[in-house]
């Protein structure tokens, strides 16, 4: 079954069209990864996803269900969670209480169950240990760790990660890939969006090539990374 | 001994203050709004209370309870209508819109009740007293002082360790993130003024029972609730009912020394405070 289908999706930001018929099928469990030169709309398309702009053609639909209408919220309530390439967390809350804002508002989790739900979280993500620090003072790994577990907490079927590893070391990064890796093995659907080629590599099941708002291609892992067209426009390498 | 009565007189008036001021706080912590109308709601509530306890004939301790779910009412209807759509970066709007609305209520007030000054009678309470030693202190302003605590220790409750209270604060701190999080901002919004207003309600009882009100009262008390919010930090609600306090003693001090510096004396504590402390005794940590 598919968690997610886009049929010719497009938008466009004045003259400039930033989301070109995209169509797109993600099956329920699957991980997809987004790779594309900056300004290729790979945000935007995330935008569309999430409800936070609507396209002007084309249609969003959610486990079958038509969602091109929904607002953001409604979204959320139907199971898309989403980390910002630009970690927000609530900066006057701890680390604690801003998975419980999202655990209890996002994700229908009430009193005492909603706190250990939050918990199975913050160890999962490996946040336990600052639980009580307020997010404001957190640095850049926590915070990205806390925007993927703020996520985490509304019990998304999808999840949507915008450039989570970008920014990190080497070491840092092969944390969150497994902690990513994780997520994905207990079942829920994920779309990626990276830079960083060989942590996205690692956890994904199929890669898409965006490149000025169009699908340049979709395939498997090896297939798209050796495909003379990716490489020339995404890698910058004459072939 | 004359001292430490005046002082003590002073800090139960000072409950007062905090609890005018209690609403105005919470408000700002949550959305950044000053509501420049807060003073007139104030007195509109104390013409609730004094309507439904001539009307049904009841102590305005009682009515005060019937008053609570209207007052709640009218600041969520207040929020929901009116305020959420001029809420935004930029900060005039909100205050224009609140200026008018002091105007509006005001006038409003007088044509419904006339310029009469009005009291809330509680009968034998309101001249009862309490010998603490040598000290001899009110009833009514011991009652108004431990409400003040009460309220502010609730309102730090809920914003603290409730769901709503967080929703409150993460509200606060990012209002476009929180939708992504299931949370409706003006829902948030219109709840916390209903929750100011009840605030304001416990602030028009004691008021009333203390002094006389007309529809013009409003403005001096925004300014004294205005003068105990900053005094105590913006968004601090500790720090608003030890801005009240402050307020107080200076009134009570200024007071014991000419009757005519009373007021004069309040504002002056308030000035030397900014001029110490420019962003009040406990301010949040910077935004």
């Amino acid at each position: 079954m598919s968690i997610l289908t886009l049929k010719s999706v497009s938008k466009s930001f004045g003259a400039l069209k930033v989301t070109d018929a995209v169509s797109l099928d993600v099956q329920a469990g699957e991980a997809l990864g987004i790779i594309g030169p900056n300004g290729a709309g790979k945000s935007t398309l995330f935008n569309l996803i999430a409800g936070n702009i609507k396209p002007d053609e084309g249609q969003v639909f959610l486990e079958g269900v038509d969602v091109t209408q929904r607002t953001p919220m409604e979204r959320v309530h139907a199971g898309v969670g989403r980390s910002f390439q630009i970690p927000q967390p609530f900066n006057h809350l701890s680390v604690y209480e801003n998975l419980m804002v999202a655990a209890q508002f996002g994700g229908a989790h009430l009193g005492r169950e909603a706190g250990l739900f939050c918990m199975c979280i913050l160890s999962e993500t490996g946040l336990e240990a600052c639980a009580r620090d307020l997010a404001g003072g957190l640095s850049l790994l926590q915070r990205k760790r806390l925007e993927l577990a703020r996520a985490m907490a509304t019990s998304p079927k999808l999840i949507l990660l915008d450039e989570i590893a970008g920014g990190l070391t080497d070491g840092e990064c092969i944390d969150l890939v497994k902690t990513i890796r994780n997520i994905h093995s207990q079942g829920t659907s994920i779309i990626w969006i990276e830079h960083v080629l060989h942590a996205l590599n690692s956890v994904v099941d199929r890669l898409m090539v965006l490149n000025f708002g169009k699908i340049l291609m979709v395939g498997g892992v090896d297939e798209v990374m050796h495909a003379p067209a990716v490489r020339e426009i995404y890698l910058g390498i004459e072939v | 001994m004359i001292l430490v009565d005046t002082l003590i007189q002073g800090i139960l008036l000072g409950g007062l203050y905090a609890l005018f001021a209690a609403g105005l706080s919470l408000v700002f912590g949550v959305m950044r709004l000053v509501n420049l109308a807060h003073g007139d709601l104030i007195a509109l509530a104390a013409f609730v209370i004094l309507s439904i306890g001539t009307a049904l004939n009841l102590s305005p301790f009682v009515a005060v309870i019937l008053a609570f779910p209207i007052m709640f009412a009218v600041g969520w209807g207040l929020q929901t209508c009116l305020l959420n759509h001029v809420l935004g970066d930029d900060i005039l709007p909100p205050l224009l819109v609140t200026f008018g609305l002091s105007v509006v209520i005001q006038n409003g007030l007088l044509e419904i009740f006339t310029a009469d000054s009005q009291k809330l009678t509680a009968g034998a309470i309101e001249v009862q007293s309490l010998a603490l030693g040598p000290i001899t202190v009110g009833v009514t302003p011991l009652l108004t002082f431990v409400s003040s605590v009460l309220v502010i220790f609730a309102l730090n409750q809920i914003f603290y360790r409730t769901r709503l209270g967080r929703a409150f604060r993460a509200t606060s701190d990012d209002s476009e993130t929180v939708g992504l999080m299931g949370i409706r901002p003006n829902n948030v919004f219109a709840v916390a003024t209903g929750i100011a207003m009840v605030a304001a309600t416990i602030a028009a009882l004691y008021l009333g029972i203390r002094a006389n009100f007309d529809p013009s009262i409003g403005p001096a008390r925004l300014l004294y609730a205005f003068e105990a919010v900053i005094i105590g930090g913006l968004g601090s609600l500790w720090g608003t009912l030890a801005g009240g306090v402050i307020i107080g003693v200076a009134q009570a001090l200024g007071a014991s020394i000419n009757p005519e510096w009373q007021i004069l004396s309040g504002h002056i504590a308030f000035v030397v405070v900014l001029l110490v402390r420019p962003r009040g005794l406990f301010p949040r940590s910077k935004d």
